[in-house]
């Protein structure tokens, strides 16, 4: 997991000083010192880890948690990851046995090609890049528009775009189809296109509010600055803004193309055409007339991509994921 | 969210000057947040209210009937079905799923080292797409004895369990699964909520000669308070709502015993393919969403006093 490292700056920071620390005095405990002081303190204290029973409990609930977590959490991908490469049949004898006759690992390529996995491979691929790419341009302009321009009706709109916030989805599910099916005013019919996809995943309250708040507490001494400099509300947005906000906009990134690649419900609905189709849409429909060992390898490799990309990105992932309790709250 | 005193209400305000003064194009930077809001977001929500109030099979004009609508679904035997099986999902979420990140964020706030080791884990099924996490448990929920979770249980002496095919087993299987998918999004909130927990408080607690109990209990819980009041509605409101795993697992089988009230409007509205009831479907979304608003007010009124504090 060289992934921890990455996903915690400081933490790392700490780490190489108390390693060349460690170096230089060639004590393991002046490292862990060094570490310690650097994070916040837990419920322990150190007088409480002096004490034999405390410390030694402690160590054996972390081990525990660790090794639940590698159990539960990861257990069920590993034995995806070896199923996939291994015969039907001994998957379906003996589940939990490690290869016994030996791996086959022509399902992969087998998935790849014969169920044309390619093809809604590029699709999800697309689906995912063009929501982001919708998402982006209406929460860094709506965003814009609301915490730096503020015009006299801004209020009334940046609460029309909260009040979605308390919408359940189940409630825009069959009008939102039918808007796809004959968007007002253009009179086209989105459904079996991408924009059918895009568009509505542009219509995240979320975003908008995440990076309008971001963008609040922007000094404004920048803004009024480059406002007395000349630069109109373009160049403010693009040269001063945009470039700014670029911590906001890689959480408000990461989490919405995820969201587009593990949605099944929308491109369902939208994306009636197989070859249009997303992985998530279209796996279940390949399950019962696919080899199970091969099915079993195309869930390994519909996965792999989201968690490199969470492996890759985790930062941002770990870090932002408290941002819903606090925009919601 | 204070804004900068609004512009002075010029005396007089021609279109020219409103050009000048930024107006227009802040309109143009507008375009992209009105229009997708307006027509995806905005427009639907308007949609479906009027949609309830009417029958329609998108040839002709929309017939308007009243509360025809609610009455048909409210007439519908499936509803006590399916909004039971809504009820005692988000119960069985609630038992298995909500303890669990609480521990969990508890117990991993309190680490020196490896956090973002710890933190990973309990995130990656939730990166994992839910339908293929579906087809896979749908995997594991193998009730023969040679299935994967049979064999685990065989090890052990129990079993085998029929898990999907047996209507008492179907809907625990579905929420384990659901939990699993979910929980740790939930352990990343609470953990994000305990970073700020102010050092001093557990200082404190020491000098007044708390143990490591009394200190989670009387200082790391009282300060989630908030977050842990907001996570248990939104949860409710989420698992009210679940529509994947019923439909991919079992489809609301054994004999409706996962039908969910999202199931049913999904099978309203696009189940028939010859054109769905979207007056039905449109009806049934708007009393549960009118229900959990009414649930998310009444509960937000009752710990009030409690979140205050």
């Amino acid at each position: 997991m060289s992934l921890d490292a990455p996903s915690r700056p400081a933490e790392v920071a700490a780490g190489t000083a108390a390693a060349a620390e460690a170096a230089a005095t060639g004590s393991r405990r002046a490292a862990r010192r060094a570490r310690r002081t650097e994070s916040s303190r837990g419920f322990t204290s150190a007088h409480d880890l002096r004490r034999p029973r405390v410390l030694w409990t402690r160590r054996l609930v972390n081990a525990l948690v660790l090794v639940g977590l590698v159990v539960v959490a990861l257990g069920p991908l590993l034995w995806l990851a070896k199923a996939a490469i291994t015969p039907t049949q001994d998957t379906l004898r003996n589940p939990m046995a490690f290869f016994p006759n030996g791996t086959d690992w022509a399902n992969l390529k087998t998935a790849w090609v014969d169920l044309d996995l390619g093809l809604y491979f590029v699709n999800t691929v697309v689906i995912a890049l063009g929501s982001w790419l919708t998402q982006m341009v209406v929460a860094t302009t709506g965003g814009y528009v609301l915490a730096i321009v503020r015009p006299r009706y801004g209020r009334v709109l940046y609460g029309l775009v909260l009040a979605t916030l308390f919408v359940p989805t189940v409630v825009l599910l069959v009008p939102l189809y039918l808007t796809v099916l004959d968007v007002p005013f253009v009179h086209v019919s989105l459904l079996n296109t991408f924009w059918g996809a895009f568009l509505p995943a542009g219509a995240s309250a979320f975003n908008v509010v995440l990076v309008k708040r971001f963008l609040d507490n922007l000094p404004r001494e920048i803004i009024e600055a480059a406002r007395v400099d000349g630069a109109g509300p373009f160049r403010l947005f693009v040269s001063i803004v945009l470039p700014m906000s670029r911590p906001i906009l890689g959480v408000v990134s990461v989490f919405a193309v995820l969201a587009a690649w593990k949605d099944f419900l929308w491109p369902l609905l939208v994306l009636p055409d197989p070859l249009m189709q997303p992985l998530s849409v279209r796996l279940p429909t390949l399950a019962p007339k696919t080899e199970l060992d091969v099915f079993l390898a195309a869930l390994l490799l519909s996965t792999a991509v989201p968690i490199v990309f969470f492996l890759v990105f985790s930062r941002f992932f770990l870090r932002g994921g408290g941002l819903g309790g606090a925009v919601k709250g | 969210m204070t804004s900068a005193a609004p512009p002075r209400r010029r005396p007089r305000r021609s279109p020219s000057t409103w050009v000048r003064g930024g107006g227009l194009s802040t309109l143009v930077l507008l375009l992209p947040m009105l229009l997708v809001f307006g027509l995806f977001s905005w427009w639907p929500i308007v949609r479906s209210f009027v949609m309830s109030l009417q029958v329609t099979n998108l040839v002709g004009p929309a017939e308007w009937v009243g509360l025809d609508n609610f009455q048909a679904v409210l007439a519908d035997p499936m509803l006590g079905t399916a909004l039971w099986n809504t009820v005692y999902f988000a119960l069985l979420a609630l038992i298995f799923g909500y303890p669990v990140p609480l521990v969990l964020a508890v117990l991993m706030s309190d680490l020196r080292r490896g956090k973002g080791v710890y933190s990973t884990l309990a995130y990656l099924p939730v990166v994992v797409p839910p339908a293929v996490a579906v087809l896979l448990w749908k995997f594991f929920y193998d009730a023969s004895p040679s299935g994967v979770f049979n064999t685990i249980l065989g090890w052990v002496g129990l079993g085998p369990v029929p898990w999907l095919e047996d209507t008492s087993w179907a809907m625990p299987s579905l929420v384990v699964e659901a939990t699993w998918a979910a929980a740790g999004g939930t352990v990343i909130i609470y953990l994000a909520a305990l970073v700020s927990v102010p050092p001093e408080l557990y200082d404190a607690a020491e000098i007044d000669g708390s143990g490591i109990w009394r200190k989670i209990w009387h200082v790391t819980l009282p300060q989630m308070r908030t977050i842990l009041l907001i996570t248990l509605v939104l949860q409710i409101i989420g698992t009210a709502q679940v529509f994947l795993e019923p439909y991919l697992f079992t489809d609301g089988g054994p004999d409706n015993s996962t039908t969910t009230l999202l199931l049913l409007v999904y099978d309203y509205a696009f189940g028939n393919s010859l054109g769905g009831d979207y007056g039905k479907a449109t009806a049934l979304s708007l009393m549960l969403a009118g229900g959990l608003a009414i649930l998310s007010a009444v509960y937000f009124r009752l710990t009030r006093r409690w979140s205050d504090s």
